[in-house]
C-alpha cells in the first residue's frame, strides 16, 4: 500500500509545485514507484515542470468523474521509468472535483504506487482541503518570512482537523520544508532564521532548500531540479530531504553555514 | 364546564446567558474610533459574529453624536447588542437596549434613580471547578473558547489564534496570539505564559495590546487585575 503525502503551504508561490516535482523525481530515481498528482485545478503547473504539458490527454477530473480510466490518464515520465503524473485540468474549475471521485482515485493509486505525492493549491479553501483529505503525511512548504510561516501554522491546524486521519483521531506526521532560503539575507537579518521558524511551527525539519537560479532554469526546461541539475545545491538539499522522508538520518546543513546544524527540534516528536 | 388542562397555547420563555465583549468608548470619540480602526486592521474580523456591548457611563455624549457613533460602529461590522450606563436620551426604538449588570433593565428603572440593583442578586452563582487542558499547539486561525473555567495549553498559541477562558489561562509555551481570561466575570482570573509575544491580553475589561508589552516581550509572565488595571509581572 502506497503512502499518500500532501505538499501544502497556505500561502501561494512558496515552492509547492517545485518541491513536489523535485521530491517525486528523486524518490523515483531511487527506484520507488511514484505518482505526483496535481490538485491545482484551473492553474495546473506540475505538467510544465515535468515537461509533460503536451502529453496530457485525460486528467484527474476525467478519472474522478468516470470519463476515463486511471491507466489512460497516468503519464509516464520520459526520463525516469517509475515516475508518473496525474495532471489537473486547466479548463475546469476547482468545484469539478467531487469528493467521492477523489477518494476512489486515491484508493486506486495506493494499490499501484509506493508514493502518491499531492501538489496542493494555495489557500485554505476546498481545493487545499481536498488535497490534504486522504493524506497519511504532510510536507509543509514554508519560506522564511512571517506571512508564510503564519499561513503554514494555519495549514497545520487544518491538517489536524480536516483530514480523514484527524477525523479518525490519529495524528498526522508533518514535515517542514523550508524553501527559497537565502543565506545572505538571513545573515543580514532580513529573513527569519531557521530556529525562529522551527520555534513557531514546531514540526520536524525535513530540509532547507536554498534560493537558487538553478531551480528556475530547470523549471523552464521542463525538468525537476533533482533530474536536471542533480549536483546543484538545491538538488542536493532535495535529495537529502528525500532520504529523511525514507527514514534515514542525514545531518542538516544550513545554507551559508559550514557545520551541520543539529536543531533541538529536528527529529523531536512535535504536534 | 370541562377543564382542558393542555388547552392553553402557552408562550414559552427561556433564559439564556451569553458572553459579550464590552467596549468602553472614550472622548473624543473620533480618536477612539481611529484606535479601533488600527486594532481592526491588525485583527480583521475579530468581532465577527461576536456579541458586543457598550459601556458609556463615563462618556458625556449628545444624543446625535451617540447615534452617529452607533452607525460608525455598524459600518465596521460591529453590531452593538446592548448598552450599559446609558442616559434616557441614548435610548430609542432603533438604538441598542439598555442593560445593567449584565441583566436586562427597563427604562423606568433607570429614570427612578433610587432603584438600585439588589446586591444579593448581583452575586454570581458559585462557579464549579472546571478546566480544559489542550495538549497541542493552538494554531493560527483556531479559537479555544471555554467560558466554564480555566484553560491550560501545553504548547504555544500562534499569531492569529485565540484562547478565551471564563477563568485563568495557563500557556506552557509562547503566546503569540490573543488570550482573554475572566470573560465570565471572574476578577481573580489570571494569565500565565512561558514566553510573551502576545497580540492582545485581557482580563475582565482590562486589556493590553502588542505595542504596550515593552520590556515584557519574550519573558515568562503572570498577568492579573489590580483594581481595574492589568498588572503584569515577570516570572523567574
Ligand atoms: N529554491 C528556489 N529558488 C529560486 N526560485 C524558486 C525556488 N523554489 C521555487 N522557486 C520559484 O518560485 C516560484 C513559485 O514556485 P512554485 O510554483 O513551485 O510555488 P507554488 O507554491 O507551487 O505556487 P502556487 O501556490 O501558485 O501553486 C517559481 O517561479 C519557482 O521557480
Ligand atoms: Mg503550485
Amino acid at each position: 500500500m502506497g503512502r499518500v503525502v500532501v505538499v501544502t503551504s497556505g500561502k501561494g508561490g512558496v515552492g509547492k509545485t517545485t518541491s513536489t516535482a523535485a521530491i517525486g523525481a528523486a524518490l523515483a530515481k531511487g527506484g520507488q514507484y511514484v505518482c505526483v498528482v496535481d490538485f491545482d485545478v484551473g492553474l495546473r503547473n506540475l505538467d510544465l515542470i515535468l515537461g509533460a504539458e503536451r502529453r496530457v490527454v485525460y486528467d484527474f477530473i476525467n478519472v474522478a468523474n468516470g470519463e476515463a480510466k486511471l491507466s489512460q490518464a497516468l503519464i509516464r515520465d520520459r526520463r525516469v521509468e517509475t515516475l508518473y503524473l496525474l495532471a489537473a485540468s486547466q479548463t475546469r474549475d476547482k468545484d469539478a472535483l467531487s469528493e467521492e471521485g477523489v477518494a476512489r482515485v486515491i484508493g486506486e493509486l495506493r494499490e499501484m504506487f509506493d508514493w502518491i505525492i499531492c501538489d496542493s493549491p494555495a489557500g485554505i479553501e476546498r481545493g487545499a482541503t481536498l488535497a490534504m483529505r486522504h493524506a497519511d503525511q504532510a510536507i509543509v512548504v514554508t519560506n522564511p518570512e512571517v506571512s508564510s510561516v503564519r499561513d503554514s501554522d494555519r495549514i497545520i491546524g487544518l491538517l489536524d482537523s480536516k483530514t480523514l486521519m484527524a477525523e479518525r483521531g490519529e495524528r498526522m506526521e508533518k514535515h517542514l520544508l523550508l524553501t527559497r532560503y537565502d543565506a545572505g539575507r538571513a545573515a543580514r537579518g532580513e529573513m527569519l532564521g531557521v530556529d525562529d521558524v522551527l520555534d513557531i511551527l514546531s514540526i520536524p525539519l525535513l530540509g532547507i532548500i536554498p534560493e537558487s537560479d538553478e531551480v528556475l532554469r530547470a523549471s523552464n526546461l521542463g525538468a525537476p531540479v533533482t533530474l536536471n541539475e542533480a549536483v546543484s545545491a538545491p538538488a542536493r538539499a532535495y535529495l537529502d530531504a528525500c532520504r529523511r522522508l525514507m527514514g534515514e538520518s542525514v545531518p542538516m546543513v544550513i545554507p551559508g553555514q559550514k557545520k551541520p546544524f543539529f536543531s533541538r527540534l529536528f527529529g523531536r516528536r512535535a504536534a | 364546564m370541562t377543564l382542558h388542562p393542555r388547552q392553553q397555547q402557552a408562550i414559552s420563555f427561556r433564559g439564556r446567558s451569553l458572553l459579550a465583549f464590552v467596549l468602553t468608548p472614550r472622548a473624543p470619540v473620533a480618536a477612539w474610533l481611529a484606535e479601533m480602526d488600527a486594532w481592526l486592521d491588525r485583527s480583521p474580523g475579530f468581532f465577527n459574529a461576536k456579541p458586543v456591548m457598550l459601556e458609556i457611563s463615563g462618556l458625556t455624549i449628545s444624543a446625535e453624536a451617540y447615534r452617529a457613533m452607533i452607525g460608525d460602529l455598524a459600518r465596521r461590522n460591529l453590531r452593538v447588542m446592548a448598552v450599559e450606563g446609558a442616559a434616557p436620551e441614548h435610548l430609542g426604538d432603533d438604538l441598542p437596549p439598555l442593560v445593567t449588570s449584565g441583566r436586562p433593565a427597563s427604562a423606568t428603572a433607570l429614570l427612578d434613580q433610587t432603584a438600585r440593583p439588589d446586591p444579593q442578586a448581583e452575586a454570581r452563582p458559585e462557579a464549579k471547578p472546571a478546566s480544559l487542558v489542550i495538549d497541542a499547539n493552538v494554531r493560527s486561525g483556531q479559537s479555544i473558547c471555554f467560558p466554564e473555567g480555566d484553560v491550560t495549553v501545553v504548547g504555544a498559541v500562534a499569531s492569529g489564534a485565540e484562547v478565551i477562558a471564563g477563568g485563568s489561562i495557563h500557556i506552557y509555551g509562547a503566546l503569540r496570539g490573543r488570550a482573554m481570561a475572566g470573560v465570565s466575570g471572574a476578577p481573580g482570573a489570571r494569565i500565565f505564559c512561558k514566553k510573551l509575544h502576545a497580540e492582545f491580553l485581557s482580563i475582565g475589561g482590562a486589556y493590553r495590546t502588542a505595542e504596550h508589552m515593552g520590556s515584557l516581550e519574550g519573558r515568562a509572565i503572570h498577568a492579573r487585575l489590580d483594581g481595574a488595571d492589568m498588572h503584569i509581572v515577570v516570572l523567574e
